[in-house]
């Protein structure tokens, strides 16, 4: 399994995106390119909490309103067992 | 500044969530058709009270057998769960209500239609799941210990006997552990059960999740043991992003692998394992169209002492959320 996983890794090393950057891409135009400034350090947690939680279950879905983010992020801290600071990173993420 | 208004901007209108399938399985040459539909509501009240519930409606249409022609349907419509979980301290969430029993991962995570793999749950789904895979009691669970290099959180039940028919329970109680490395994309954890009532038993479980960073590779599995029967599943899955990444058309396609092996111990079958030794190795492509729809093939070829048989199984989820209302 070691010698597998470091194939696909080896494979996909120059052509990966973060998982988590497929969902941030879902809500937007496919065409839309990322914004050039580096985004803020709190960004950075909220899209890892996504990634690290959420994207390992299930895959993103497409996009959905942002009257729902806050109750979203209530249902993965419960969940997931999120810490305080990663809920609120995830608040912040799936708010844009 | 600019992310305190982001904070600020999020709302907790509550949401409507779930899925919408189709399934056809052909065990041993007799094709099931089943349309499913399993809503999914989260209503937060205030900042520490959500209360949510999944249920699930289905209509089957089976082959009346012994050469008769035409077809049997039979109908289900429950609830799956309906929970309160108030957030009583960063580390604390007090669940209330009837929940889904945190033994392994397959019932809590995987097991809604919109995010499992494969049309069927694994052989040793039942091991620990007190029969129902519901508790109709109260769970302390939450976040012990979140660290940059690791984290671990916890689960822990106590569930009453409830003979209703809607929240159907058997007295029990139990937990589950897990250590999460985030740089090594590593989950390990333990779950614990033990049954209450009627000849009391304990129920032994470990899973191992693993998903290499920068990767759509995922690899989960998990060990059950009761007093009677014991097994595993591992289940890995990949999307390649080569070509275009995950949201190209070849992007989209995901094959997916499962082997499971149950063991019985003894031949009191009283944890939905199967009666016989069997063996089981599921090959699916599941391919993930725009909008959030789904489709799943899968092929097995399941080996027993009672005989052997190679299952088709076909299905289209469709994934929806959303508010259910315009709120603010």
């Amino acid at each position: 399994m070691k010698h597998l996983g470091k194939s696909i890794a080896t494979i996909l090393m120059t052509a990966a995106l973060p998982v988590a950057l497929m969902a941030s891409r879902a809500q937007q135009p496919r065409d839309q390119k990322p914004p050039e400034s580096t985004p803020p350090a709190n960004a950075d947690r909220g899209q890892q909490v996504f990634e690290q939680n959420c994207a390992r279950c299930h895959n993103a879905p497409e996009g959905f309103s942002p009257r729902i983010s806050g109750t979203i992020a209530m249902h993965m801290r419960v969940r997931a067992g999120l810490s305080n600071a990663d809920y609120q990173a995830l608040r912040r993420f799936l708010n844009p | 500044m600019f992310y305190a208004a982001q904070y600020a901007a999020a709302q907790e209108t509550p949401l409507l969530s779930g899925g919408v399938g189709f399934f056809t399985s052909t065990p041993g040459g007799n094709t099931t058709y089943m349309p499913i539909i399993e809503p999914l509501l989260a209503a937060p009240i205030g900042n520490h009270l959500l209360v949510e519930s999944r249920a699930v409606l289905l209509e089957s249409f089976s082959p009346k057998g012994n050469g008769q022609p035409g077809y049997t349907n039979s109908g289900f419509v429950g609830l799956s769960y309906l929970e309160g979980d108030y957030m009583v301290s960063p580390h604390v969430t007090v669940v209330g209500g009837s929940f889904l029993l945190p033994f392994g991962t397959y019932n809590e995570r995987l097991s809604p239609i919109w995010i499992s793999n494969f049309q069927d749950g694994p052989l040793i789904g039942g091991i620990g799941l007190m029969s129902t895979g519901v508790g109709v009691g109260g769970m302390l669970r939450g976040s012990a210990i979140s660290h940059r290099k690791f984290s671990i959180d916890y689960a822990t039940w106590f569930s009453a006997r409830s003979g209703n028919e809607h929240f159907n329970s058997r007295r029990s109680t139990g937990g589950r552990v897990s250590l999460y490395l985030p740089e090594k994309r590593l989950e390990i954890g333990a779950s614990y059960g033990r049954l209450l009532q009627g000849t009391q038993e304990n129920f032994y479980g470990t899973h191992v999740w693993w998903e290499p960073a920068n990767t759509a590779f995922r690899l989960r599995s998990e060990y059950a043991r009761g007093a009677h029967a014991q097994g595993y599943w591992i289940e890995a899955d990949y999307r390649t992003q080569a070509f275009g990444g995950l949201n190209s058309w070849v992007g989209r396609f995901e094959p997916v692998f499962r082997m499971q092996q149950t063991f019985r111990i003894d031949n009191i079958a009283s944890d939905g394992a199967p009666p016989v030794n069997t063996q089981r190795a599921d090959f699916g492509l599941d391919y993930n169209l725009p909008h959030n729809v789904r489709i799943l093939t899968s092929y097995a070829r399941q080996f027993s002492s009672s005989g052997n048989e190679n299952v088709w199984e076909t299905g289209i989820v469709y994934r929806f959320l959303f508010p259910t209302w315009k709120g603010k």
